[in-house]
């Protein structure tokens, strides 16, 4: 059905506006990234000409190479722990009887709603004490903790959805828990295994609050963590501070632009499922 | 961190006896024992890291406490102090005005563009429109931060829109203005959950049947008409999940605040988070500070359960 003239050039005129209001702070910061630092100012503008030593200065004398490492060995060591041990708990809840099952999956739940502001004082105390701040450890260890109680809960939905005559076929032809797990369930449920190692991915790459508790020396500081430190050295080096933000949000982009399907479609069938 | 969780527990049944699994009742027995196997690791993880903090957490906020020496047990003391004292009390009044600005804005204006996409049912690009509105959800709030810092610089973006259509009188240090600093970091959230409320919704809408909107129009419903009798009724259960995000969001928020105000100008844009890091690692008050997580964490938790109650159970 054909909407009339004047409305279409409404609906045009508004839904542009707003697909402008959410595109030119990325862009902005993008292209006031490429300005020569000498020319960037506060105000989003094209560049006269594109310069990625800024970059290049934060790479190197910023020390983002150093920060983005970090953050990549926090967060792929995470994802990938969490993902195997959420792929096995999930699959004993679903799929197998055991005295406690629901005590313990009841505690797992509660471990996936409290938030970390409840118990981050005395998790920074209880690291201190076994003498882990200060260490990738006391990132990795609670990123972990927090990815599993998210994963069973998600992984758990998929096993239990998966008919019980594929495991018997699995079974009949002579293989083991661990193999019908890993070589039979694991690849039927793999868009949502990707899922989770998508979001469990994003939220352990720009976790900000966990990383400014525990780390203090420079050494382990995680991108976003270095971001927010280089934010208040260099206030109005806009050029500078643009390129550092672009280079931490960068990988999840990318990450967006390839599997974006996974993203939206996961993060609402984590919100919609039944 | 797991608020798509939380959202997803709103329409679904907490128990562990979804189906499929009674179809595994008729396993031998014999193999029960090995799935504590499995279980373990896991459960050590977050029984080490977050179930035993929590408790602590609970025993700590019974307690005056510097971090350093001994304790002093106060009961209650300190819960009175959180909803008395007016230093304390105003972090929670300013994350009410900030869940205007993450939940009820963003809905509204997601709402109305996601009935204007649905009219205009053939709109070249929409697919792309969604995919870029969503993209603030993937970014980490420090650079959303950062970025909005300069928008709001006394020489950025915001000032120079304004002073281009004349209105250079309105221009101000936007975060560093009393009156303003709060707002200003409210809408950057409003910019965050635009997005992942408009593609909940557009998903909602295209489980509509088209009959209903063509026998609406047929009826000759305009814009408004359309969204009240048949796109509203439709979207109770995309509204509720959006609701819970968005709501959950601003309760929590913590970065953004830190990054762009400090909590600054004076006191104007302290939130219970931000008072959490603060009172314990600045303040010394760790005992205030963990009663303060503890607030907000029933907060959240009672909210998530009431959204959860007043949603529909039927559809989806």
């Amino acid at each position: 059905m054909r909407l009339s003239r004047p409305e279409a050039i409404v609906n045009y005129a508004v839904l542009g506006l707003f697909a402008l209001i959410s595109l030119i702070p990325i862009v902005g910061v993008v292209l006031t990234a490429l300005t020569p630092a000498d020319q960037a100012t506060a105000s989003f503008a094209i560049p006269r000409s594109l310069d990625f030593g800024n970059f290049v200065q934060a790479w190197n004398q910023g020390r983002f190479s150093q920060y983005m490492l970090s953050s990549v060995i926090v967060t792929v060591t995470t994802v990938v722990v969490a993902a195997v041990f959420s792929i096995l708990a999930g699959f004993a809840f679903a799929r197998m009887r055991f005295a406690g099952r629901n005590v313990l999956f009841y505690l797992m739940l509660i471990g996936m709603f409290i938030p970390l502001e409840a118990y981050i004082i005395p998790l920074y105390f209880e690291m201190r004490d076994v003498g882990l701040t200060d260490t990738y450890a006391a990132l990795i260890l609670p990123q972990i903790a927090q990815s599993v109680a998210f994963g069973i809960f998600w992984m758990r939905g998929f096993f239990a959805a998966i008919p019980s005559s594929l495991i018997e076929a699995a079974r009949l032809d002579g293989a083991g828990d661990m193999r019908t797990l890993w070589q039979v369930l694991v690849p039927v449920v793999r868009p949502a295994v990707i899922t989770m190692v998508m979001l469990t991915f994003m939220w352990t790459w720009n976790d900000f609050l966990l990383s400014l508790v525990m780390i203090t020396s420079e050494s382990f500081r995680t991108a976003p963590l270095a971001l927010s430190f280089f934010q208040s050295q260099f206030v109005t080096q806009y050029a500078l501070l643009s390129a550092a933000a672009t280079i931490v949000a960068l990988p999840l982009i990318i990450l967006y632009a390839i599997l974006q399907r996974y993203f939206i479609r996961g993060m609402l069938a984590g919100a919609i499922k039944e | 961190m797991t608020d798509q969780a939380r959202a997803a527990q709103a329409h679904t049944s907490p128990g562990p006896d979804g189906d499929g699994v009674a179809a595994t009742r008729r396993r031998p027995r014999r193999r029960d024992h090995r799935a504590y196997l499995y279980v373990a690791p896991a459960f050590v993880f977050v029984a080490a890291f977050v179930l035993y903090p929590v408790g602590q957490a609970i025993w700590i906020s019974f307690f005056r406490w510097d971090g350093i020496s001994l304790a002093t047990w106060v009961g209650i003391g300190n819960y009175v102090a959180a909803v008395t004292d007016p230093a304390l009390t105003q972090s929670f009044a300013h994350v009410a005005v900030l869940v205007f600005f993450y939940a009820v804005l963003p809905i509204v204006i997601a709402l109305v563009l996601a009935a204007l996409l649905q009219r205009a049912a053939r709109l070249r690009g929409a697919g792309i429109l969604q995919t870029l509105i969503f993209l603030p959800q993937v970014i980490a709030a420090v650079v959303i931060g950062v970025i909005w810092v300069s928008i709001y610089a006394p020489d950025g973006l915001l000032n120079t829109v304004l002073r281009i259509f004349g209105l250079g009188v309105a221009t101000r240090t936007w975060l560093g203005d009393f009156s303003t600093a709060l707002p200003a970091v409210g809408l950057i959230g409003t910019w965050v959950e635009i997005g992942l409320c408009l593609v909940l919704f557009l998903t909602g809408i295209s489980q509509i049947p088209r009959e209903l909107f063509e026998a609406a129009r047929v009826d000759g419903a305009g814009f408004w008409r359309e969204l009240f009798s048949v796109t509203l009724p439709a979207l109770r259960a995309p509204l509720s999940v959006a609701l819970t995000l968005t709501v959950v969001a601003a309760l929590k928020t913590f970065d953004v605040v830190f990054v762009t105000t400090g909590g600054g100008p004076g006191t104007s844009t302290t939130v219970p988070a931000f008072q959490v890091y603060n009172l314990a690692f600045n303040q010394g008050r760790v005992g205030m500070a963990t009663t303060i997580g503890i607030i907000l964490t029933v907060l959240v938790l009672l909210i998530t359960m009431l959204i959860r109650r007043i949603a529909p159970k039927d559809d989806l």
